[in-house]
């Protein structure tokens, strides 16, 4: 019952932040210069011809009627066309966004199975040179650009020591893709016992996750080694070495456990990296994802897929800074019972 | 009566930016069967420092620079932390000053006492859930099998300070410390608890070191003390002793503070603080807040001398007679 | 002769533990100098480049084409000839005055409207409030990147879009601590004395409010540093000829394939020479002027 009033709370500031942001990405789609009528119709069109457009995309409406359509159709799922493409924009993110996930998945996991035993070691082994390896790959991860790593290491390991491959795609050449059942490749093979594409999807996903993830291991080891030290100070755990409780315990189980929950809202922001760092990443790697999608757009100056992408991004942050605040709520008996 | 726990000659130091400091000086003192003995002293007057030190749970920038701890014939300071390990929870066991802090916050308060028995005990979870709720039951927790389920923060401070005692008692521990255990409780509660420890240390068996800086705690639950100044222990005796004849010009002073309904003396605050531990003087260190200090007081340490049975002192002053008994 | 008595003065032994005291703050130190002095070196370089580069920035050589590092091209050269290093030096231009102009632009817009947030409270705090936390809605990167994207193709247009993103930053700082002054009890007595409202904000702002800035502001500039080259990796922000170290380093990731090395890998370092100084200054900034964060590593 009480959780029911949490969850209500955060959901209140939920939806003004939902509006907010697509009053942004409104803005920055109809708003701004570029006028879209000018931009369908071509340079080479009379003034006429472009008031006519105007008239029939509902540009000479005022703001808040464009808005109240713009709205609906994103909530219809009509996110515009890709002029590159030529297709619907929101067909071209079903098709990419899987590969998206797999890496962002992929680099998320890494960052923590990495991030995490550092924090805690550097943390234990406080001052020693564990703890100072751990600071000076936390200061120096903060301070790479994702692509320069994502480019260094290409250099390292596909073109120096060739043990990577080269970065076109998520399959090497004339490997069929498995039976689509989550659209994740590796997830996909492993389920369909697939093991020629299982390889050469992990294979693929390689540099560009160890790249992704590396950027944000850095800010998790950080969160934890602060955490856990100041848990292991705190009195429960001195309570726990006096009562026996064997060391490794203490540590991963009652320490660990403890400083798990601070970083579970770091997560959110965790996310956010990712999603900045994957449109970098994909790029780099060529990555079939969303991230690069929107760059190539970019470049043919496709204004629909870099919008939509960004307003697809910022809905998904927000959903998942949601989501986490929820998480926190019924993971922490101080929350979920008060 | 025979000694369980016996510390001699134990010094702990702490390294600090500016030289290492002596927190506990050369303590010796033991805890018999059955006892509780108070250790009581001002804050800072190492009282905590040593108990952490029987529990070998000093951590840098700390360390045991000298001493030995017998408890069952075996010297902990030499044993290896997979040992100390064994001992801690089954054969000492430690009830902390903040029990509302010293419960993880994440485990209910049953899975807290039961995993005792699971790790020092062997018992299977079913069991253990069982015998823990028996504990709780034991320390005076209404309605414990609800109770069991709940997390610290559900529970008042007095009700922390029982589940940190059935934790503590649960595998029936040899030596039971008492960190201060009735801080920040209110009066009632705190003197609930203190009967709730005398009865189950004497139930279970366990001897109770009951550190304080009460003397009105010290005189209603302990039978024998040890008065800790600056890191030494200066003085040790029974209880009646200790309040009708104070030896040691601290110790007299620490009584003359209490205030005292029936009889018309005011309190006196005892003059100086307790001494800088940093490149402290080679002799007793209650020199330069003592009446009684003559030139031997700084060069030399006074050893602990019988002046009653069973009542010590570390003074010159008394050894000598210059200081009049009281 | 003299009877007056003094307490005899110990003297601070030389001890390896007072060494190790005086050692450890130097060491701390001794990073963030020579952090001050790579960006300081690197303005100087941007502000003379004129002087200092060896070559025209935008100087191709025909003879001199993919040349290795070496004496005459420290830095080697890229496909057109020109001098890589020349090239960096130019670039530090772009990149320094992005990173400190949307620093600057930021704390100044941001300051004042977070104290007008924190001043007018109610109604105007609470609109205000909500368009932050849509800004902050985005993921910084992926916001500039829209801006820029939005706005049109220009190195303003890239400061504007960077400034735009860090603007919550200090909005928040300044009206926080507006509303922690304002609980104090001296800010009610100082009111009873007859003080007006602005000149208890202003007199106790001050000191409470600019360490906090100040070192905001310094790891802002890491961030702002690598927003941009990243938004010019990915082609957006500057023209072709114009270098920039972002854009430079998408240049010559072109190389990949045929080993040219030195063309992704010294304007990447110039990025992480520069990041990793201001936020070495602004982690020791903090210790300093933060009271809050001091003895926190």
């Amino acid at each position: 019952m009480a959780f029911l009033g949490y969850f209500l709370r955060r959901l209140s500031l939920v939806i003004p932040t939902l509006v907010g942001v697509t009053i942004i990405t409104f803005t920055l789609t109809y708003v701004l210069p570029g006028n879209p009528a000018v931009v369908k119709a071509g340079p080479l069109v009379s003034p006429e011809v472009v008031k006519e457009l105007e008239r029939a995309m509902g540009l000479d409406q005022p703001a808040w009627v464009q808005y109240w359509r713009y709205i609906s159709g994103v909530v219809h799922g009509d996110l515009g066309q890709s002029s590159s493409t030529g297709r619907p924009v929101l067909e071209d993110f079903k098709q990419r966004l899987p590969a998206t996930l797999e890496l962002t998945l992929a680099s998320l996991l890494i960052a923590l199975v990495l991030g995490i035993p550092l924090g805690v070691q550097s943390a234990v082994h406080r001052d020693t040179a564990i703890d100072h390896v751990g600071r000076i790959v936390g200061v120096a991860g903060v301070a790479m650009p994702t692509f320069w790593t994502g480019l260094l290491a290409l250099y390292a390991f596909f073109y120096l020591l060739g043990v990577a491959p080269p970065p076109l795609g998520r399959l090497g050449a004339g490997i069929a893709p498995p039976q689509a059942i989550s659209g994740l490749y590796v997830v996909d093979s492993l389920l369909t016992g697939n093991w020629t594409a299982l390889g050469s999807a992990l294979h693929q996903l390689m540099l560009p996750a160890f790249t992704l993830g590396l950027s944000v291991m850095a800010p998790i080891a950080r969160m934890v080694r602060s955490t856990m030290l100041e848990i292991l100070e705190s009195d429960y755990i001195k309570a726990a070495w006096a009562a026996g409780i064997p060391r490794r315990r203490v540590i991963y189980g009652d320490a660990l456990a403890n400083a798990l929950i601070p970083l579970v809202t770091i997560l959110g922001i965790v996310f956010g990296f990712l999603m900045a760092g994957n449109a970098v990443v994909e790029s780099v790697f060529a990555w079939p994802g969303i991230g690069n999608y929107a760059i190539t757009s970019l470049m043919t100056k496709d204004s629909g897929p870099i919008q939509s992408f960004v307003l697809f991004v910022a809905l998904l942050y927000v959903i998942v800074n949601f989501v986490i605040d929820i998480v926190y709520g019924l993971i922490d008996p101080r929350i979920r019972l008060e | 009566m025979t000694a369980v726990v016996e510390v001699r000659d134990l010094s702990v130091g702490f390294a600090t930016d500016y030289g290492e400091v002596e927190a506990v000086d050369e303590v010796s003192f033991e805890v018999r069967e059955g006892e509780v003995l108070g250790l009581v002293g001002e804050s800072g007057s190492g009282k905590s420092v040593t108990a952490t030190a029987i529990l070998r749970l000093i951590r840098k920038p700390g360390r045991l620079t000298q001493g030995s701890i017998m408890l069952g014939g075996r010297d902990l300071c030499r044993l290896n932390e997979d040992e100390l390990q064994q001992i801690r929870g089954t054969e000492i066991a430690l009830i902390s000053q903040t029990p509302r802090t010293a419960l993880n916050p994440l485990l209910t308060v049953g899975q807290q006492v039961a995993r005792m028995f699971v790790l020092h005990a062997g018992l299977t979870k079913a069991e253990s859930r069982k015998r823990a709720i028996e504990m709780l039951a034991l320390v005076g927790i209404p309605e414990p099998e609800r109770r069991a389920r709940q997390y610290a923060h559900q529970f008042s401070g007095g009700m922390c300070q029982r589940v940190m005692i059935a934790m503590a008692l649960a595998t029936r521990p040899r030596l039971l410390i008492a960190d201060e255990p009735t801080t920040g409780l209110d009066v009632s509660t705190a003197a609930r608890i203190l009967d709730l420890l005398r009865e189950l240390g004497r139930e279970t068996g366990a001897s109770i070191l009951l550190i304080t800086h009460d003397l009105g705690v010290v005189a209603t639950t302990c039978h024998r003390v040890a008065v800790m100044h600056a890191g030494q222990v200066v003085e040790v005796a029974p209880v009646r002793a200790l309040f009708r004849h104070p030896a040691h010009p601290y110790t007299r002073a620490l009584v003359r503070s209490i205030p005292r309904v029936d009889r018309e003396i005011t309190m006196e605050p005892i003059p100086g603080a307790v001494p800088s531990l940093l490149n402290a003087p080679a002799g007793c260190r209650y020199a330069d807040r003592c009446p009684w200090v003559e030139e031997r007081c700084r060069r030399q340490k006074p050893a602990m001398t019988e002046i009653a049975p069973e009542h010590f002192v570390a003074c010159f002053a008394v050894e000598d007679g210059r200081a009049a008994p009281v | 002769m003299t009877d007056v008595t003094r307490p005899p003065i110990a003297p601070l032994a030389p001890t390896s533990a007072t060494l190790r005291l005086v050692w450890r703050r130097l060491q701390r130190n001794w990073l963030s100098a020579i952090a001050l002095g790579l960006i300081v070196m690197m303005m100087l370089a941007a502000a003379f480049a004129g002087w200092i580069a060896p070559y025209e920035p935008d100087a191709t050589d025909a003879a001199a084409t993919l040349q290795v590092p070496s004496l005459h091209h420290w830095l080697g050269t890229d496909i057109y000839g020109r001098d890589l290093l020349s090239r960096i030096i130019y670039a530090a231009r772009v990149d320094l005055t992005v990173a400190f102009g949307a620093t600057a632009m930021a704390l100044v817009i941001g300051c004042a409207i977070g104290a007008v947030a924190g001043l007018y409270r109610g109604i105007v705090d609470l609109i205000i409030m909500r368009c932050v936390d849509s800004v902050m809605a985005f993921p910084a990167f992926i916001l500039a990147m829209a801006i820029t994207a939005a706005l049109g193709n220009s190195v303003g247009n890239v400061l504007l879009a960077i400034s735009l993103t860090q603007i919550p930053n200090y909005l928040r700082l300044i009206r926080g601590e507006i509303f922690r002054i304002r609980e104090m009890e001296y800010a009610d007595a100082a009111r009873v004395v007859g003080n007006p409202a602005w000149r208890i904000m202003f007199i106790h702002l001050l000191p409470n409010a600019l360490p906090p800035i100040i070192v905001q502001a310094t790891l802002a500039m890491g961030y702002a540093l690598l927003t941009m080259a990243a938004l010019s990796f990915i082609g957006l922000g500057i023209q072709p000829p114009q270098s920039e170290w972002g854009s430079m380093t998408a240049e010559g990731a072109q190389f990949i394939v045929t080993g040219e090395w030195w063309l992704f890998l010294f304007p990447g370092l110039a990025i992480v020479l520069m990041v990793l100084s201001f936020n070495l200054i602004g982690d020791s900034l903090r210790d300093f002027l933060d009271p809050r964060m001091r003895g926190v590593r």
